[in-house]
C-alpha cells in the first residue's frame, strides 16, 4: 500500500511536471491541443495527490506503524479524529497536506476557468504546474511521507520493521482546535498561489486591462479569509492551551503566518485604487508577488527551523530547497515585471491629498511598513549574523514599538477612508462627516479617562473605536435612510437591502466593524492582570473582583495520562461564581507534562487559572491566575471579520437604481460590472447625500 | 504633482517616526545570541550584553534553591553554570538532557544568570529521536 501512494504521488509529479512543459510548448506553438491536455494534466494533479493523500490516511486508520511518518504522529489509543489530523502533524505529511491544497485550488482554478479566458488560462496552468512541481518535488525526493522503516541486513537485503505501537501524537495538538487551525492557515497559504499565478500570467500574457483583477478578486478573498481564521485559531489554540495567559507573542511563526496576510490586506485595499482608477498597477503586481513570496516564506520557516520558535520542527535539509524556490520565483518576477514594466503604466495621478485614493495609500503604506517591520525583526538573528557575525534577536518590544502606532493609525484610515470622496475631498465635506463621530470619540476617551483609564494607546484604542464604529453605522443608516424612504420600507430591511446591492462595500464595512472589535479586545491587555502564589487546600488569593479559594489537590489518572488537578472554587462579592479545575497532565505514551487551563470566559473579562504544579522549594501546589480583560472581543471581533468577508463575496443584488443592465457576470469574474454601472449607483451617494 | 509631494512628505514623516521606535525598540529588546564556547572570549562591553544561549542541560545538575534554580548547560564540550532567578516557573519540557535556551546575563564570576528559560525536548514535534522508531528525518 505504501508503492500505491508514493506511486500516486510520482504520478503527480510527472503530471505536473507535463502540465508544465505541454503548457509552455501550448504556449509558443498556439496548438490549442497541447494547452488542452497541459490543462488536463494539471487537473489529474488534484486526483493523484488525493489518492496520496488517503493511502497516507489509511495507513493511520490501519494503525500500520511500518511507515516512519505514521509510527512517530500516533498510537493505536489516538482517538480517530486525532488519527485523521496527524496527518498534518509532520514535517513530511504537512508538505503533502501543502500539496494537496495546492492542487485543490489550481484544479478548481483550470477547471471553473475551462471555457473562459484562452488567452490568460494557459499562462495561468503553467505557473500553477511550476508551484506545484517544486512541492511535489519536496514529496517525492525529499521529505517523503512513505518512508518504510527497516533498512538494508548485511547481505543487501531490504527489510521492513512493523512496530507494534507508534510514540503518539504530540499531545500539545490534541486539542480540537489543531485540527482545523493547520488546514485553515495552508488553506490561506495555498490560496494565495491562484491570485499569484493570475497575475504572473496577465503580465506574461500582457492580458489587457484590470481583469486579471476581477477575476481573482474572490480567490484572494477566500484566500485572506482562511489565513485570518488561521491566524485567530493559532492566537486562540496559543491562548486555551500553552498557559502562559497570552495569545500573541511575535513567535517567528505567529509572524509568518502574520506576513502574507498584512499584504494581502494591502492588495485587497489597493486593488481598488486600481479598478476605479487605473493606478497603482505595478504596485499591485508586486504585492502579490509580494504575498506569495511571503507564503512560501512562512511555510520554510516553520519548516527549516532557522529561527528559534516554539513551533520549529527539527532542523532538516529541507531549507535550502525553500531557499532555492524563492530565488527562482523572485527572478521569475522580477523578469516578468521587467519585460512587461511599460504594459503597467498608470492611467491617473494623485489629485488631492484629501481623497479616498490618498487613503488607500496611506493604508498601503502602513501596511507594507508593519510588514516590513514584522519581517525585519523576525529574520533578524539570520540577518545580523549574515552581516556582523553577532546573531542578534529582538523580541516583543520591539514588535509591540512599530506595530502598534501603526495598528491604531490603520484604525484611524479605517474611519477615515470610505467617507473620503474619489479624486478630492471638500473640507466642509470632510466636517460634517467627521466632526461628530470624532467628537463622541473624543467624549467617550474623557469620560474613560475620568474613570481612571490611563493607558495611552488604550485610550486612543477607544476614541478611534467609537469614532469608526459611529462611521460605519452612519455610513449604512445615511445609504438605509435613503432607500426606506424611497421605498417605504423599514430602516432595518432598508439595510439588508443596501447591504446585498454593494455587498463588496457594505461586507467591507462589516469587515472593518470586526476589526473593531478585536482592536478593543486587544487594547484590553493593557488592564491585565495576574496573580502567582503557593496556594494549599484552605488558603485562598484574590484577583480583581475574585477570590479563588484552593479546596483541594488531586490525582486523576487513565490510560492517557496522569493528572494533578486543582479544584477551586471562586467567590465574587462574598459569592460563590464557579468552579474552575487547572490540571496538569503527565502524558504516558509521550513523557510529556503539559498544563490544562481552566478558563471562565465572559465578555468583560477571562479569568484564566494555570495549576503550576507544586513548588520545588517548598512542596506546595501554585497557581498562577490571570485576569484578561476583553479577550473575548478578540475572538468575536474574528467571527465578524469572516462574516463580512463571506457576505463581500456573495454577487450583488441588482440595484434598482442602475438603470443601465449590468452585463451578466460569469461566476470568475464575480461581480466584476460593479465598476462602471454599480460604483456608479453607489460610489457618488456619499457625496450626493450628505 | 503638488498632492504627490505631499503625500511623500507626510509618508516620510511617518516612516521616520517608526523608524525611530524601531530602533528604540530595537535597543530595548536586543539580544545576543552566544555559544557556550564563545563565552570566555568575549571582552569589554560584549559581556555585559543581554545575551541568548542554548544548550542541553546536565544530567543531574538541575538543583532547586531557594529563590532560584541552578542547572549545567553543556554545548560540545563546554559548560556553562546558569542559575535561573525568574519568576515564571520552569517550562514543563525543562528537565535532563532538554535543550534549553537561557536569556539573561554573564556574572562576574563567569556565571549565567538567567531571567528566562526555553526549553524544548527533542520530541515536542518531530517523532522521538530517531533511536525510538529509526524513523529519522530525510
Amino acid at each position: 500500500m505504501d508503492v500505491f501512494g508514493s506511486f500516486a504521488l510520482l504520478l503527480a509529479f510527472l503530471a505536473a511536471v507535463y502540465a508544465f512543459g505541454a503548457g509552455i510548448a501550448g504556449i509558443l506553438t498556439r496548438r490549442a491541443l497541447l494547452t488542452k491536455s497541459a490543462r488536463n494534466a494539471g487537473m489529474a494533479v488534484f486526483g493523484l495527490v488525493t489518492l496520496a493523500v488517503a493511502s497516507l490516511e489509511y495507513f493511520f486508520f490501519t494503525d500500520n506503524f511500518s511507515l516512519a511518518y505514521v509510527a512517530s504522529h500516533s498510537n493505536r489509543a489516538l482517538p480517530a479524529f486525532y488519527k485523521f489530523a496527524a496527518l498534518w502533524a509532520g514535517q513530511e505529511g504537512s508538505l503533502l497536506w501543502w500539496s494537496w491544497l495546492l492542487s485543490v485550488y489550481a484544479f478548481l482554478a483550470l477547471f471553473l476557468n475551462r471555457k473562459r479566458h484562452p488567452e490568460l488560462m494557459p499562462y495561468v496552468g503553467v505557473t500553477l504546474a511550476g508551484v506545484q512541481i517544486f512541492f511535489l518535488t519536496l514529496n517525492n525526493f525529499v521529505a517523503t511521507p512513505f518512508k518504510v522503516l527497516g533498512g538494508a541486513d548485511a547481505a543487501g537485503a531490504m527489510h521492513v520493521a512493523r512496530l507494534s505501537e507508534g510514540t503518539g501524537l504530540t499531545p500539545l495538538l490534541q486539542y480540537p482546535e489543531m485540527v482545523i487551525h493547520p488546514p485553515m492557515l495552508y488553506l490561506g497559504y495555498t490560496g494565495f498561489t491562484v491570485p499569484f499565478a493570475f497575475a504572473l500570467a496577465a503580465l506574461l500574457g500582457r492580458y489587457p486591462g484590470e481583469k486579471w483583477i476581477h477575476i481573482t478578486r474572490r480567490w484572494t478573498m477566500v484566500a485572506w479569509c482562511f489565513q485570518t481564521v488561521g491566524i485567530m485559531l493559532g492566537a486562540h489554540w496559543a491562548y486555551s492551551v500553552l498557559g502562559w495567559g497570552g495569545y500573541w507573542e511575535w513567535d517567528p511563526v505567529e509572524n509568518a503566518s502574520l506576513l502574507p496576510w498584512i499584504t494581502g490586506t494591502a492588495f485587497l485595499h489597493s486593488v481598488m485604487m486600481q479598478e476605479k482608477r487605473g493606478m497603482m498597477r505595478v504596485w499591485n503586481v508586486w504585492l502579490v508577488f509580494t504575498t506569495f513570496m511571503l507564503c512560501i516564506l512562512g511555510t520554510f520557516l516553520t519548516r527549516a527551523g532557522i529561527v528559534s520558535s516554539v513551533h520549529a520542527f527539527a532542523e532538516s535539509s529541507i531549507g535550502g530547497w525553500f531557499v532555492g524556490f524563492l530565488a527562482v520565483v523572485l527572478v521569475v518576477c522580477f523578469a516578468a515585471w521587467w519585460k512587461n514594466r511599460d504594459y503597467l503604466r498608470s492611467d491617473n495621478q494623485l489629485d488631492s491629498l484629501v481623497s479616498r485614493e490618498s487613503s488607500f495609500l496611506f493604508n498601503n503604506l502602513i501596511l507594507l511598513a508593519a510588514c516590513f517591520a514584522v519581517l525585519w525583526g523576525t529574520l533578524f538573528p539570520v540577518l545580523s549574523e549574515w552581516v556582523t557575525g553577532n546573531k542578534i534577536s529582538v523580541g516583543p518590544p520591539f514588535f509591540n514599538k512599530v506595530n502598534i502606532p501603526i495598528a491604531l493609525f490603520l484604525l484611524f484610515l479605517t474611519g477615515v477612508g470610505p467617507l473620503l470622496a474619489w479624486r478630492k475631498t471638500s473640507f466642509d465635506a470632510l466636517k460634517r462627516n467627521f466632526a461628530w463621530p470624532l467628537g463622541i470619540g473624543i467624549v467617550a476617551g474623557a469620560v474613560a479617562f475620568v474613570f481612571g483609564f490611563r493607558d495611552f494607546y488604550a485610550l486612543i484604542c477607544l476614541i478611534l473605536s467609537v469614532f469608526v464604529t459611529l462611521t460605519i453605522f452612519s455610513e449604512f443608516f445615511r445609504g438605509a435612510r435613503v432607500i426606506a424612504h424611497r421605498d417605504g420600507t423599514n430602516l432595518l430591511a432598508a439595510v439588508g437591502d443596501l447591504t446585498m446591492r454593494n455587498t463588496r462595500r457594505y461586507g467591507g464595512y462589516v469587515v472593518h466593524l470586526g476589526m473593531v472589535l478585536i482592536f478593543i479586545g486587544i487594547a484590553g491587555q493593557a488592564f491585565n492582570k495576574d496573580v502567582q502564589m503557593e496556594l494549599s487546600p484552605g488558603q485562598s488569593l484574590s484577583i480583581g473582583p475574585y477570590t479563588i479559594f484552593c479546596q483541594n489537590i488531586d490525582e486523576v489518572s487513565n490510560d492517557n495520562y496522569q493528572s494533578e488537578r486543582a479544584t477551586l472554587e471562586v467567590f465574587r462579592n462574598g459569592k460563590s461564581q464557579m468552579m474552575l479545575y487547572p490540571e496538569r497532565r503527565f502524558f504516558i505514551t509521550s513523557q510529556i507534562t503539559q498544563t490544562v487551563v481552566a478558563l471562565q470566559s465572559s465578555p468583560l473579562r477571562d479569568l484564566y487559572v494555570v495549576y503550576d504544579g507544586r513548588s520545588p522549594d517548598t512542596g506546595k501546589p501554585e497557581i498562577h491566575a490571570h485576569l484578561n480583560p476583553l479577550v473575548k472581543w478578540i475572538w468575536f471581533g474574528g467571527i465578524v471579520v469572516v462574516l463580512g468577508t463571506g457576505l463581500a463575496m456573495l454577487p450583488n443584488r441588482r440595484a434598482v437604481l442602475v438603470l443601465r443592465a449590468a452585463t451578466e457576470t460569469s461566476w470568475g469574474e464575480g461581480v466584476a460590472p460593479e465598476s462602471p454601472s454599480a460604483v456608479g449607483a453607489v460610489a457618488p451617494r456619499a457625496d450626493t447625500h450628505d | 504633482m503638488k498632492a504627490r509631494g505631499k503625500f511623500l512628505f507626510g509618508s516620510g514623516i511617518i516612516i521616520a517616526t517608526l523608524l525611530s521606535l524601531a530602533y528604540v525598540g530595537y535597543t530595548q529588546s536586543k539580544t545576543y545570541y552566544h555559544t557556550i564556547s564563545e563565552l570566555p572570549t568575549l571582552h569589554g562591553g560584549t559581556l555585559h550584553q543581554r545575551m541568548r544561549v542554548s544548550g542541553n542541560v546536565r544530567a543531574g545538575s538541575i538543583a532547586h534553591l531557594d529563590g532560584r534554580v541552578d542547572f549545567v548547560l553543556e554545548e560540545q564540550g563546554a559548560s556553562l553554570p546558569v542559575s535561573y532567578t525568574g519568576h515564571d516557573p520552569l517550562p514543563d519540557t525543562f528537565k535532563d538532557g532538554a535543550q534549553a535556551l537561557v536569556e539573561g546575563h554573564l556574572a562576574p564570576d563567569g556565571r549565567f544568570t538567567a531571567d528566562q528559560v526555553q526549553a524544548k525536548c527533542a520530541s515536542k514535534y518531530e517523532a522521538t529521536p530517531g533511536a525510538a522508531v529509526g524513523a529519522g528525518q530525510s
